[in-house]
């Protein structure tokens, strides 16, 4: 049967054009708007005074430990900006109540609360300092 | 390295000891090829006992993580002398979880082309092999993505029941 070869480029072809997809959604910044209904204390979330990351990870998800380095990195080094990672498992209401479908999940908080960035996807240095900059450009707004 | 910031659920639970994160994905490359050798073989005898290897090697890998298997083996003894040191280690449970989808999906294969549903042993693995390749050639872990949708459904079915 010719069939077989076929089948094979298909499914590299499909394979190729999955990676490049998701490569480019690893942990773009995507500005959102939500208002600040979270009881983020009960939690055990501290909002920052400048901003919060919160982290929705899971134990079998291997970039997580990646964006952890990256946002407790950022947050190290700017005032006002805290690092928190929950656990997917133990927070399952939250993780529905936020829509949140995959992990890492980072939220970019305000200092109310209130979500004003969303990233999906290994996140790097320079990915979490420009959400750094879109939770100010909402402040200053 | 571990990070030492905040009280995150990775140190809530004490870690086992960090793997080479570039086995996995060489392991993953070399599945692929055999998954990619099965496909052409086709819904053949032969394609049934290439995949129920395939599928052995993720039976090890589920059980000893994926540095148990005989592409972590070929890694570690190949590869990896050719190679500098890691950068960074990674947990080796998410590789182990990614062993399970693939030992899930390859085993469905088998048992069906052991049922004389021989049709069933390339779907299975064209399946595995888009997984595999995808996490040989972009690291992405297609069961570790899955996971948290396999989380939600579960209790929400359940509290659909309840109410």
């Amino acid at each position: 049967m010719a069939a077989q070869p076929a089948v094979l480029a298909a499914l590299v072809l499909l394979t190729a054009v999955l990676g490049l997809v998701w490569r480019s959604r690893q942990g773009r910044v995507r500005t959102v708007r939500r208002n600040g209904d979270v009881d983020w204390a009960a939690h055990g979330v501290t909002l920052g005074e400048r901003a919060t990351f919160v982290q929705l990870s899971a134990r079998v998800c291997a970039p997580c430990r990646a964006t952890a380095r990256a946002l407790a990195d950022v947050a190290g080094g700017a005032d006002g900006v805290v690092h928190h990672e929950l656990d997917v498992e133990e927070h399952l209401g939250l993780t529905r109540e936020l829509a949140v479908l995959t992990t890492p999940t980072v939220l970019v908080l305000d200092p109310a609360g209130a979500e004003s960035a969303r990233s999906s996807g290994a996140m790097t240095v320079a990915q979490a300092r420009r959400a750094l900059d879109a939770v100010d450009a909402v402040a200053r707004a | 390295m571990t990070h030492e910031h905040a009280t995150p659920p990775t140190s809530a639970r004490p870690a086992p000891p960090g793997i080479d994160p570039r086995g996995p994905r060489v392991g993953a490359g070399l599945t692929a090829v055999l998954l990619a050798v099965v496909v052409l073989l086709g819904a053949t005898t032969a394609g049934l006992v290439l995949l129920a290897v395939v599928s052995a090697g993720f039976l090890l890998g589920a059980v000893r993580g994926a540095q148990g298997t005989v592409q972590g083996w070929l890694f570690r003894a190949l590869v990896r002398p050719r190679l500098g040191p890691a950068a960074d280690l990674e947990d080796p449970r998410p590789p182990r979880f990614a062993q399970v989808v693939g030992l899930v999906v390859t085993g469905v294969g088998v048992a069906l082309g052991l049922a004389g549903v021989l049709v069933a042993v390339p779907w299975a693995a064209g399946i595995a092999f888009v997984a595999a390749a995808l996490n040989a050639v972009v690291g992405l872990c297609l069961g570790c993505e899955l996971y948290l949708l396999g989380l939600r459904l579960r209790p929400a079915s359940g509290a659909a029941r309840a109410r």
